[in-house]
């Protein structure tokens, strides 16, 4: 009988009922959209690595014989070793004007299937054996640029325009995300993967029976940090410029950055939703109690347990998150779903394993349940403990304090007013979780809309402040001084701007980092020591100016010394003073006198990196001119690289933002509806006495919706706060050695949260509002509460 | 019958509220329950009625009609020579702020505000009222003025319920078994307190009770069965609350 009572009661509370199922699931949902996504995400780049046998172990150098491929296979925990020709070059296609780099990858000779790092077909075959005209592109590059099967492209290869077709389309698990070098987001149209015949690349870059990349799968179990200690020495001779492991890879490693990324999330934001929905469901099921304390006492008069009367109402508060915990799978699986796909759309996977293990719904459903139980433990305690003969009694009624308001001041307020700051102060800890509840949903919601604050500024900061050059032009080889001068002779160049960047490992103590040391000439203006402080550094004479995050990793300050192995060239090795220490939020920069690089590394002055300064009325003569330009490995555009970067973001940002504007309206939602609607519950009969003494309908709404709009008034400052620490702790988790997310919140970006919260209240609250209008007046004159 | 305006007639003093041929029924069909069967009252400037019926006579629905707070199915309603009847929401609601105070069986006060609160609740949205302390004064409960109705017994509620009422100067109080839910000692305290406001206000009083006692201290009894006003006698020597009891 007690669960046809519980039915009904459910029936009865269904807009309770809802509003805290809404924000259960809320939290379930982005629970299970996490960690489905995550699990998946997950098992898909893991059958696609091993699928296509991604390598563990990868190295550069210039040029070595092909037979020191055996010495390497020698090295212990070695399992395969596969050699290749890479080289970038820029691409000629016809109707662009602007430059486009692309990374020339060989396919083992005589049509040999590759060992590791097997490109998937995606459409066409793979390139005939021997044939130097046939390529294969990266099916993103292609499709960015319009490009298919048959088209033909020209390549300037190591000096030389070569004129090829596309045969096939593929996708690499090298290249999930593919970046060009020293870029920070995947820029398809400017940046591809191209592979050609072993043939055609040995021929071009004078590498027959030599190769300049290798890559190595492991034996099971075996740590790539032992292998990698061996082949570093073996490839110092032959320009070796450090092998990395596959963690460090590129495109692996911004994968599991967005894979963690994805698991901060599964854990700091569905607990701000089930610790809310706990508090919820306490403040429905006190208020229920509190009205059925007749109903109590008489089952407990016809003989029901203390059990009895505690699991019916336990189970009530179940019911509730249950209800929560069946939407959250559902919209939870829907978006995990959509998620995912978003996913590997982005990291082109060329599969999708959709599956999520399960374990998402059951630590999702035992979280849900669990904190509901939490919530309603000490109202359902209650239940418990109250005695038959004393739940026969009305409660007693309830005692009110004079305001903790100031009399003075309370005297100045009208009689409503007074009303509503008396029943805030008579309920404290119901008054809390609504300021908490209203103060969560803008602290979401600015977290999830300070992502665009935060990369704006990255980007100003980077590309304006930091990056003052046009265009930066980068060589095969490295160009002498007098290079410069040719350059300033091109159409539209206004001002050049040398620079030098060696792969270098940087060592304190027992601290290494595996990064490089950027030279710059010492009046360097194009490209600055920019603080995110606001101020510019110059390029200090003797000692290495060096970003506060390579700071921290190699725990050293100004005046501390670096030891520098360069893993270029003659790998030579040297020390130097920390000079300074400046903050940036992009990579782990180590900035040098260009004149005293060159000088370690026993060149005459040089460069091999260029910053220019353009007109822009000449830009495409200028394009033109520096296809024709020999040893030119890759031109970056500034305008193209900022476009594309909030392209990128700017899609994933907006789509992330409308999840979080969806279930922050459901948290605000959520509790303002139950607040109001317990508030009318408790004071219906004070509200229809004061219809009946002559307040009118909006007269009395204010004394209903004041106390919560007061609440909410609170709430949403605190909540601006609270956003702020929440992104400060979101912040401190997404850093990482490539960028480190500022913690700026624009003022706007608080004011549409605040305005979404406050929307979201205010529809809720106008929903029982709405219940004012239809109070029984002629009820309250005969019955007593 | 008497006339229908509020005319200067020398036949009898003018009405305040009359009533009629008020018909209310709810429902409809054959379960419709016909409350009120043609109901005939006037209320004259100033004097205290009592109305009397035993429960379903269809005493609280004619109150609840002439309160404003209902509306009848047939008939009229004039307050004032104005008629009520067709009143929308907004007019009864001004017609109850600014016309009539309630006292209600279980007082109805405002538990988070004090006892002079309860009473500023209204004087602040009247437009002629007297000030909460002096209503306090009326009902002696001018030392209780700061405590809560936690803090109050039942009768000094209920006191504080007809200061609330009175404190705006209303032409008209209705008051619905104000002794309903007090003992006999408390009860008459509070109809003293009625009594006294009648006198010296001079505000025109409906008490509505079961409790033939009390009918003594009125100027007129009504008396109401079965929807209909069965009996209408004039009382010619009005008895003092204090010798009551029941």
């Amino acid at each position: 009988m007690l669960d046809v009572k519980l039915m009904r009661d459910l029936w009865r509370l269904r807009g309770h009922v809802v509003a805290v199922a809404l924000v259960v699931a809320s939290g379930v949902a982005l629970l299970v959209m996490s960690l489905s996504a995550l699990t998946s995400l997950s098992a898909t780049t893991d059958a696609y690595y091993q699928r296509q046998g991604f390598a563990e172990v990868f190295a550069g150098l210039k040029r070595a014989p092909e037979r020191l491929a055996t010495r390497i296979g020698a090295i212990p925990g070695v399992q395969t070793v596969e050699t290749r020709i890479t080289a970038f070059a820029t691409v000629d296609m016809e109707g662009i004007s602007e430059p486009v780099t692309a990374r020339l990858v060989s396919l083992p000779a005589a049509g040999r299937e590759p060992l590791l790092n097997r490109p998937v077909l995606r459409a066409g075959r793979m390139v005939d054996a021997g044939r130097d005209d046939e390529a294969i592109l990266h099916a993103p590059f292609a499709e960015a640029n319009g490009l298919t099967l048959g088209d033909g492209l020209r390549i300037l290869m190591n000096g030389k325009l070569r004129e090829v077709r596309v045969v096939g389309l593929a996708l690499s698990p090298e290249y999930v995300y593919a970046i060009a070098p020293g870029g920070l987001m995947p820029d398809d149209r400017r940046f591809g993967v191209i592979w050609m015949a072993r043939e055609a690349l040995a021929a071009a870059y004078d590498m027959d029976g030599a190769f300049n990349d290798v890559s190595l799968s492991l034996l099971h179990g075996v740590p790539p940090e032992g292998v990698i200690a061996r082949l570093d020495p073996l490839l110092e001779r032959y320009g070796g410029t450090g092998a990395v492991a596959r963690e460090d890879q590129a495109s692996n490693w911004f994968l599991q950055n967005e894979l963690a990324q994805l698991r901060t999330m599964a854990t700091i934001l569905p607990t701000i939703f089930l610790v809310v929905a706990a508090f919820l469901t306490n403040a429905v099921l006190a208020r229920l109690i509190a009205t059925e304390r007749r109903e109590i006492s008489l089952l407990k008069a016809f003989g029901y347990s203390n059990a009895a009367v505690g699991w019916h109402y336990a189970k009530l508060a179940l019911a509730m998150a249950l209800l929560g915990v069946l939407l959250g799978w559902v919209l939870g699986a829907g978006l995990g779903r959509y998620n995912t796909e978003l996913y590997s759309d982005f990291f082109r996977f060329p599969f999708l394993h959709y599956g999520p293990s399960g374990a998402e719904f059951a630590i999702s459903a035992v979280v849900a349940l669990g904190s509901a139980l939490a919530g309603a433990a000490s109202a359902v305690g209650r239940a418990v403990a109250l005695p038959p003969a004393e739940a026969m009694r009305p409660p007693a009624p309830a005692g009110f304090r004079a305001t903790l308001v100031p009399e003075g001041l309370a005297r100045r307020l009208d009689t409503p007013t007074r009303i509503v700051l008396r029943q805030i102060a008579r309920t404290p800890l119901r008054s809390l979780v609504t300021v908490a509840g209203v103060s969560l949903a803008v602290a979401v919601l600015v977290t999830a809309l300070q992502w665009g604050d935060a990369i704006a500024l990255m980007v100003r900061s980077q590309f304006s402040d930091s990056q003052r050059q046009d265009m930066i032009i980068a060589f095969h080889e490295l160009r002498a001084d007098r290079a410069r001068h040719d350059l300033s002779r091109l159409p539209g160049v206004m001002s050049v701007e040398p620079m030098r960047i060696v792969r270098a490992d940087l060592r304190a103590g027992a601290h290494l980092h595996r990064g490089a040391l950027t030279g710059l000439p010492r009046d360097a203006w194009l490209q600055a020591i920019h603080d995110v402080g606001g101020w510019t550094l110059p390029v200090p004479p003797g000692g290495v100016v060096i970003g506060s995050a390579l700071a921290a990793k190699l725990g050293v300050s100004p005046g501390d010394r670096i030891s520098v192995e360069v893993l270029e060239g003659a790998h030579p090795r040297f020390s130097i003073e920390v000079a300074a220490v400046f903050e940036t939020w992009i990579e782990m920069p180590a900035v040098f006198a260009l004149d005293r690089l060159n000088r370690e590394m026993g060149d005459p002055p040089a460069f091999d990196q260029a910053g220019l300064l353009v007109d822009p009325k000449v830009q495409d003569a200028l394009f033109e001119t520096l296809r024709e330009i020999p040893g030119v490995s890759a031109v970056v555009v500034k305008r193209h690289a900022v476009a594309t970067m909030f392209e990128t973001l700017g899609e994933t940002i907006l789509i992330f933002t409308s999840f979080f504007v969806v279930f922050a309206c459901a948290l605000a939602a959520g509790v303002i509806y139950n607040a109001a609607r317990i508030a009318l519950s408790e004071r219906a009969r004070e509200l229809a006495t004061l219809r009946v003494l002559g307040f009118t309908r909006w007269e009395i709404s204010y004394i209903l919706i004041g106390e919560t709009a007061l609440l909410v008034l609170v709430g949403l400052p605190l909540g601006c706060l609270v956003g702020w620490g929440l992104a400060m702790l979101i912040a401190e988790a997404f850093a990482t050695e490539l960028y480190r997310v500022p913690l700026t919140v624009l003022p706007p970006t608080f004011g549409t949260a605040v305005m979404i919260v406050l929307a979201a209240s205010i529809g809720s609250a106008a929903l029982v509002r709405r219940r004012l209008d239809r109070l029984d007046l002629i009820a309250v004159l005969k019955t007593r509460e | 019958m008497e006339p229908l305006s509020r005319s200067n007639s020398t036949s009898s003093p003018p009405a305040i509220l009359r009533a009629v041929k008020l018909t209310k029924v709810y429902g409809h069909g054959a379960s419709a329950v016909h409350a009120l069967r043609g109901v005939d009252l006037s209320l004259v400037r100033g004097e205290l009625v009592v109305l009397l019926g035993p429960s379903g006579s269809g005493k609280s629905t004619l109150l609840n009609i002439l309160g404003g707070l209902d509306q009848p199915t047939g008939g009229e309603v004039l307050f004032d020579g104005q008629p009520l009847s067709d009143a929308d929401d907004d007019r009864l609601t001004r017609f109850r702020r600014e016309r009539v105070g309630f006292v209600f069986q279980f007082y109805n006060l405002i538990s988070s505000l004090t006892a002079v609160e309860n009473v500023a609740l209204v004087t602040e949205i009247a437009a002629n009222p007297m000030s909460p302390r002096e209503a306090l004064d009326l009902v002696g409960l001018a030392e209780r003025a700061n405590h809560f109705p936690a803090e109050l017994s039942g009768g000094e509620q209920q006191r504080v319920a007809i200061a609330r009422a009175i404190a705006k100067r209303p032409e008209i109080l209705l008051c619905d078994e104000p002794t309903g839910a007090l003992d006999s000692q408390t009860g008459v305290v509070v109809l003293e307190v009625i009594e006294r406001i009648n006198r010296e206000v001079g505000t025109t009083s409906l008490i509505i009770t079961h409790n033939v006692s009390i009918a003594g201290m009125a100027d007129r009894v009504v008396t109401m069965a079965d929807g209909r006003i069965v009996e209408d006698r004039v009382i010619e020597t009005r008895v003092a609350p204090s010798a009551i009891t029941w």
